[in-house]
């Protein structure tokens, strides 16, 4: 299984790493014309805002809606989050919107309150060690949308149909069982 | 919940990559930086530049330089500390500062001592010239590295020795055996475990950013090309004709460096660049590399 990460900026050859633990393919996608080869995409984490500048200026506004339409899977972690949701609390625009979501970013506050923690996600038997880092909160979601975890009573992990999103960073440690998990639901949406 | 873990601190850092770091002087300069697409603004008083024409000790900002551009920007906020000097980090740590350069642009406050950065919360970058000071950071608990070349000078040639030099002696650390790394790290003067780490990964444990003479949008590709994560831009953006532009360009070149056609592009009509210094014609007392050890 081809899974593309876009790599605009952002913490890209994590997500590879745990790609490739987790028994698919990972490649760095800095190009539209790469889309077509894939199975599925991870939006990376590192800064939303120069994500979605980048994502305009290159083309990819568009070009992802239309891979996440054709039913291929999408995976925005932090940043990604962010990039995947309906609606950013305090923001005019939003970027992709494909998830029924309000989303608000830097939730936790500064870095220095960034953290982690043993996080329990629905479909995963374990807890999970979840990297909060200047991270976002899933503030609302729509009827579509399938809570996956939360801290604190606040939403930090949710799917709707074949877009994943975490608050958390995943791919900041040794555990693949979040890449696991995304490369599940394309097997599934498959059949 | 663990806050300021080294995996929370480092993490930051990662979030960084194939990204450039600007530094800013006012809420004005941050807005533009972020509207260019910079993924974090380092906030100061004076530019590297006018840090060197103004002479004198040069110190910490003023604090509310760094509330001011923490206020109107949504990236993460950085500011300088002198080297060894453990009140200016523990201010802006107060002051909710996302990163803290311990910086050899500032005058240092210690000439024996870095920062403990593993006491703090908050994650520090600091300067490094070769592989022996790098890993020296990195066990005082630096998250975060970048080339030191000459700051201020708008002149590449010294970061690039520094990267080039870096790289050349980790590709040199996974060519020794195993038992040939303990004479290794007394050489360097760098922990063992630091240098087993890079025998093992072949690369360093945390990312290492460009910084110190890029000027111009092949400059951040240039540094890229040579294996940086991302760039620092200290005078080379507001020192400029039209910082709006060059601000863009060197984003865009940064993300795109193999593309040499876009950076062509991206360099046309962008005005004067910040006029440069000939390394050679510094004093050895204005060589600001060489602080730090």
């Amino acid at each position: 299984m081809k899974i593309g990460v876009l790599a605009l900026q952002g913490a890209v050859a994590e997500h590879i790493r745990m790609i490739e633990l987790a028994g698919g393919e990972g490649i760095a996608v800095k190009r539209t014309e790469q889309l077509g080869e894939l199975d599925g995409i991870i939006l990376p984490g590192g800064e939303s805002t120069t994500i979605g500048k980048l994502i305009r200026k290159y083309g990819f506004l568009e070009e992802l809606k239309q891979f996440a339409n054709e039913g291929k899977a999408v995976f925005g972690t932090c940043a990604g989050l962010i990039v995947v949701a309906d609606e950013i609390i305090g923001q005019d625009e939003a970027h992709l919107q494909l998830m029924d979501m309000k989303v608000s970013r830097n939730a936790f506050g500064r870095q220095r309150e960034s953290f982690e923690t043993d996080l329990p996600v629905k479909g995963i038997s374990e807890p999970v060690r979840a990297v909060f880092i200047r991270a976002p909160l899933i503030n609302e979601v729509g009827p579509e949308v399938e809570v996956l975890s939360t801290y604190k009573d606040e939403i930090v992990a949710a799917k709707q149909g074949n877009v994943l999103a975490t608050s958390f960073h995943p791919e900041l440690t040794d555990d693949f069982r979040m890449h696991a998990y995304f490369l599940d639901m394309i097997r599934a949406t498959r059949q | 919940m663990e806050t300021g873990t080294s995996r929370v601190k480092r993490g930051m850092a990662e979030m960084q990559k194939g990204g450039v770091i600007m530094d800013v002087m006012n809420a004005e300069q941050a807005k533009i930086a972020e509207a260019a697409g910079a993924t974090a603004v380092m906030a100061l008083e004076r530019v590297p530049s006018d840090i060197r024409a103004a002479g004198g000790v040069a110190r910490m900002a003023d604090p509310t330089v760094l509330e001011e551009v923490m206020k109107v920007v949504s990236v993460p906020v950085m500011a300088k500390a002198r080297i060894g000097h453990i009140v200016e980090a523990r201010v802006l740590e107060a002051l909710g500062a996302d990163y803290i350069d311990e910086s050899e642009v500032l005058t240092p406050a210690d000439e024996v001592y870095h920062i403990d950065k593993r006491e703090f919360t908050v994650p520090f970058v600091c300067g490094a010239k070769d592989i022996g000071e790098a890993l020296r950071r990195i066990n005082e608990g630096a998250s975060m590295l970048r080339t030191k070349g000459e700051p201020g000078t708008g002149n590449i040639v010294e970061a690039v020795r520094h990267m080039r030099l870096i790289k050349g002696q980790i590709r040199h650390i996974q060519s020794l055996s195993r038992d040939e790394l303990y004479a290794e790290a007394k050489n360097l003067g760098a922990p063992f475990e630091q240098l087993l780490y890079i025998h093992e990964n072949g690369k360093l444990p945390v990312v290492n950013f460009a910084a110190g003479g890029v000027a111009t949008p092949s400059d951040a590709a240039l540094m890229m090309e040579l294996g940086a994560d991302g760039v620092f831009v200290g005078s080379g953006i507001f020192k400029s004709d039209n910082p709006e532009k060059f601000a863009r360009a060197i984003v865009e070149a940064t993300t795109h460096y193999k593309d040499y056609k876009l950076i062509a592009e991206v360099s046309k009509n962008l005005g004067a660049p910040m006029k440069g210094i000939e390394i050679s014609k510094l004093n050895a007392h204005e060589r600001m590399q060489d602080r730090g050890w």
